[in-house]
């Protein structure tokens, strides 16, 4: 839906956009007909009916069973409507796309950051290309806050000890607000920036401009051999006293305790500062905890390396199971999946 | 006015309730449910003056984009304080504890409610919970928002949480006293004759509202409570590092504070539904359907917390849910409107300040439950949130429901409570410039909400200015349009016109005694042999009320 030439709505710049808006107007046009519509009655009422004697006392009314049955059955389905409409909209874009390319977001008080997987980091700013499906894996340091775009209609919560995702393509280049919609402390309104939306050829170009910083999975393996995570869970992730790491992210994974676990980034998370908490079967509680000595952009990047990691020989798997955007680490900047026309 | 003069009081030197005893001590340690009203009157107004002086605080600092009046941590206490005691120490008390309080037993015909020294105890709760808030902002303030989120209330604010908290959580239980004295004054001390369904829809909306006070306050005490010890002793249940979630508190927050939205409106409802029958002579239109609109909304309202965090985590099937329940808790509302403004058909409506009130709640709750569906709508509610669309939508409800509401009632109300009239030119033209000015503030901040303005912002991006200079300018007319009723009426109780027994001619229990009551209410028991809302003819002005079947007529 096009919307630039109506004033008061935010710029139009996502796929998304143009859909929210249609239902805003939808929700807008009954809010005012049925404003307009009750103000009229009420004014024509008063003044038609109003009092021209004091000892004047009107007929009284039993009331009506048919009128009360129209005026809820008439509004509870203009209501159903807006409810489906809405439901269905929320439903199609909660689930992020298999092929997205992934963006790691880390809210602090007061500001955010963002790795990209090709190694770029970028403070209260997010470059992204036109066209291309986005998602954002976003946690916390420290308080809840709120990723929100305006111009793409999108917004979620941040919440430490979880990952919350949201996804959109940009429609539009230019650049668009980016604000924290949770209140989070003193600075609150100052934990903004900017969404800079470029054409695919000048991201690419950006891209190539800031080279100069590893890529989180480069960074995470760092990670992996400093922290000693290497000695249980072997230098390429084959295992060892630990479990092995190779393509585990994305499969289900046997616990000690008789149940099965999707291997997704929350249970990961939870597994590097909460070892104990879903034990892998066969495996003793050894791990130390890494609560308070890792900061959530180490786990985020830990994350990505693991997330790279190749199946092992031994544990060969379905296809499908791991989501496409993951990146080989030697593969080295600029190897995310969206880009392979460089 | 013959209708007027055959219920004139008795002379004004009469023995009534204000009258009676004198003293200070004969007020602080009353019974009489009448004076622990008037307490609680002058409690809330000052609480009342408080909170505004705060929204004054507010709007000015947003009259510019840059922070330059309030520093930021200033600025966060100030909205966080306005939050606090408008919601905890105004607007769940304001109708209930006032109105409601001198009313419901005279509506029914009693002495007094159930539990006499209950009542009075739950004044002193809420002002012994008032007192330690008024601590708390002067010790230093709180600054987490009215809403306390966790882990930030828990953890990182610097502030006087638990000193708040305390506050609130001591002024619950007087909230939940009153809610029970209600509820069995309602059922136990009708007068002969006062059946369910001949109560004025005033009765049924506070038990349904005294129904969500004794279920839902109790929440948000352990809720409080639970914040409390995180914050004092980490016992981890907010903090993911202890196995806890700090999104629980959330849902603990809204299973109460999503109904209390409701004990803030359901009275107003209550109010405008006496106003609109009484200012119209006319029976309510579909009696039964509003008086069950109340216990529905009532019921409902405990079952859509979860659309207040659409965007914090929560499962997209849940969503969805509390999304179909929000659209639902709707219709018992529309309901509501239809019917007042069906009832106004071939009336014989009066313009009179009360009336003024009740029209302008109309309108403006209509606004406001209207602008409620685009934040039930799952995919409109994301981009909302946290912005000034929903700071504009509750406002509607609470301000231009819940406050129109009471200055109407207590205009209404007004010579029946202190035997004076009120000047009614003043109160029209200030009841005139509230509406403008509400409309003014409030208008704007639809707009800004969806052009992207997020709510609880000091420092904000210029090209949002041009709006809130607007509502700032709104902001200053409806102050004067408060202040105004502040003065003549401190000044009526002293030099009004001493009101008669019945001055606007009604069938309503209340008005068939003096003015103001005697501390009994009534010299004998009354005995009801007439519906709500039933109107005499003006040649039988004598036998007002009296049952008259054969005039009501289907439509």
């Amino acid at each position: 839906m096009q919307t630039s030439w109506i004033p008061f709505v935010p710029p139009s710049a996502s796929t998304l956009s143009g859909k929210v808006d249609a239902l805003y107007f939808y929700l807008s046009g009954v809010t005012v007909f049925f404003t307009i519509l009750i103000s009229s009655v009420l004014i024509f009422f008063v003044i038609k009916y109003r009092r021209r004697s004091p000892y004047e006392i009107p007929r009284p009314v039993a009331g009506s069973h048919k009128l009360e049955i129209l005026w809820s059955v008439i509004p509870f389905i203009i209501a159903m409507s807006m409810f489906a409409w809405g439901a269905q909209l929320y439903f199609q874009n909660s689930r992020p796309p298999d092929n997205a390319v992934e963006i790691y977001v880390v809210g602090k008080q007061w500001m955010w950051k963002i790795q990209h997987t090709t190694g770029q980091r970028e403070i209260n700013e997010l470059h992204v290309p036109v066209g291309r499906r986005i998602k954002l894996i976003m946690t916390t340091e420290d308080v809840i806050h709120d990723f929100y775009i305006p111009a793409f209609r999108i917004k979620a919560d941040v919440v430490p000890g979880k990952y919350t995702t949201q996804w959109f393509e940009a429609t539009k280049p230019g650049s668009y607000h980016l604000f924290c919609a949770e209140y989070c402390g003193m600075n609150h309104s100052g934990m903004i920036g900017q969404v800079v939306v470029m054409e695919p050829t000048e991201f690419d170009n950006w891209l190539s401009g800031n080279t100069n910083q590893q890529s989180p999975a480069v960074a995470g393996q760092q990670l992996y051999q400093t922290l000693g995570c290497v000695s249980c869970h072997g230098a390429s992730g084959e295992g060892g006293r630990g479990p092995a790491l190779g393509g585990v992210f994305g499969r289900q994974v046997f616990l000690n305790n008789g149940q099965t676990i999707k291997a997704d980034e929350a249970y990961i998370r939870e597994s590097i500062v909460n070892p104990q908490a879903k034990l892998v079967n066969g495996f003793g509680p050894i791990m130390p905890t890494f609560q308070g000595q890792i900061s959530e952009e180490q786990v985020v990047q830990i994350l990505a390396f693991i997330k790279s990691l190749p199946a092992q020989g031994t544990q060969a798997e379905a296809p499908g199971t791991t989501p496409a955007a993951t990146a080989p680490p030697a593969a080295g900047p600029a190897a995310s999946p969206g880009s392979t026309n460089r | 006015m013959k209708a007027m003069e055959s219920f004139e009081a008795p002379t004004p030197a009469r023995i009534n309730y204000l009258n009676a005893t004198y003293g200070l001590k004969s007020w602080l340690l009353t019974k009489d449910h009448k004076r622990i009203a008037l307490l609680y009157l002058g409690s809330i107004s000052f609480f009342f003056l408080i909170g505004g002086l705060y929204a004054m605080a507010i709007r000015i600092e947003l009259l510019t984009p840059q922070g330059d009046l309030l520093q930021s941590t200033t600025y966060n206490k100030v909205f966080t304080q306005h939050g606090i005691i408008m919601v905890f120490f105004f607007l769940i008390p304001s109708i209930p504890a006032t109105l409601g309080n001198f009313l419901v037993p005279m509506m029914i015909g009693a002495k007094d409610l159930a539990f006499p020294r209950i009542n009075l105890l739950s004044w002193y709760i809420y002002m012994v919970g008032g007192i330690i808030t008024i601590y708390a902002l002067l010790a230093g303030g709180i600054d987490t928002g009215w809403t306390f989120y966790t882990p930030f209330s828990t953890t990182f604010s610097n502030s006087y949480v638990i000193a708040a908290g305390l506050g609130i959580f001591i002024n619950g239980f007087s909230s939940i006293l009153t809610g029970l004295n209600f509820i069995v004054t309602i059922h136990t001390m009708r007068a002969p004759g006062m059946t369910w369904f001949r109560l004025p829809l005033f009765i049924w909306s506070h038990y349904a509202t005294s129904l969500v006070m004794i279920l839902g306050t109790p929440v948000i005490a352990i809720t409080i409570l639970l914040l409390a010890f995180e914050r004092v002793a980490h016992i981890g249940i907010f903090d993911p590092a202890a196995g806890g979630d700090p999104v629980l508190f959330q849902h603990l927050f809204w299973f109460y504070s999503h109904p209390a939205v409701y004990i803030m409106v359901l009275p107003g409802m209550g109010v405008v539904s006496e106003l609109i029958a009484n200012f119209s002579r006319k029976n309510i239109f579909g009696y039964s359907f509003v008086a069950f609109s109340s216990l529905a909304i009532a019921v409902f309202g405990f079952l859509v917390w979860g659309h207040h965090l659409f965007v914090a985590s929560q499962s997209v099937y849940a969503g969805m849910i509390f999304s179909f329940l929000s659209f639902a808790v709707a219709i018992p509302s529309a309901i509501k409107v239809f019917n007042w403004t069906a009832t106004l058909y071939k009336a014989s409506i009066s313009y009179d300040t009360p009336m003024l009130y009740a029209l302008g709640f109309i309108g403006l709750f209509t606004v406001g439950g209207m602008t409620g569906l685009f934040l039930a709508s799952l995919a409109t509610d994301v981009h909302l949130s946290d912005t000034y669309f929903i700071v504009a939508h509750f406002h509607y409800i609470m301000v231009g429901g819940t406050l129109l509401a009471y200055l109407g009632g207590l205009h209404y109300w007004w010579p029946k409570i202190t035997g004076r009239m009120y000047p009614e030119g003043w109160a029209r033209f200030s009841a005139l410039i509230v509406f403008v000015g509400f409309n003014l503030t409030f208008l704007p901040q639809f707009v800004l909400g969806y052009m992207g303005m997020p709510r609880r912002y000091h420092v904000y991006p210029a090209e949002f200015q041009v709006l809130h200079v607007l509502s700032t300018a709104g902001a200053s007319i409806l102050g004067v349009g408060l202040l105004i009723p502040l003065v003549y009426l401190v000044w009526s109780m002293r030099y009004g016109k001493i009101a008669p027994a019945n001055p606007w001619n009604l069938p309503g229990l209340e008005w068939q005694t003096s003015s103001p009551p005697p501390t009994e209410n009534f010299e004998l028991t009354p005995i009801v042999t007439w519906e709500a809302y039933e109107f005499a003819p003006a040649e039988e002005t004598e036998v007002v009320g009296k049952f008259h079947n054969e005039r009501v007529k289907k439509v």
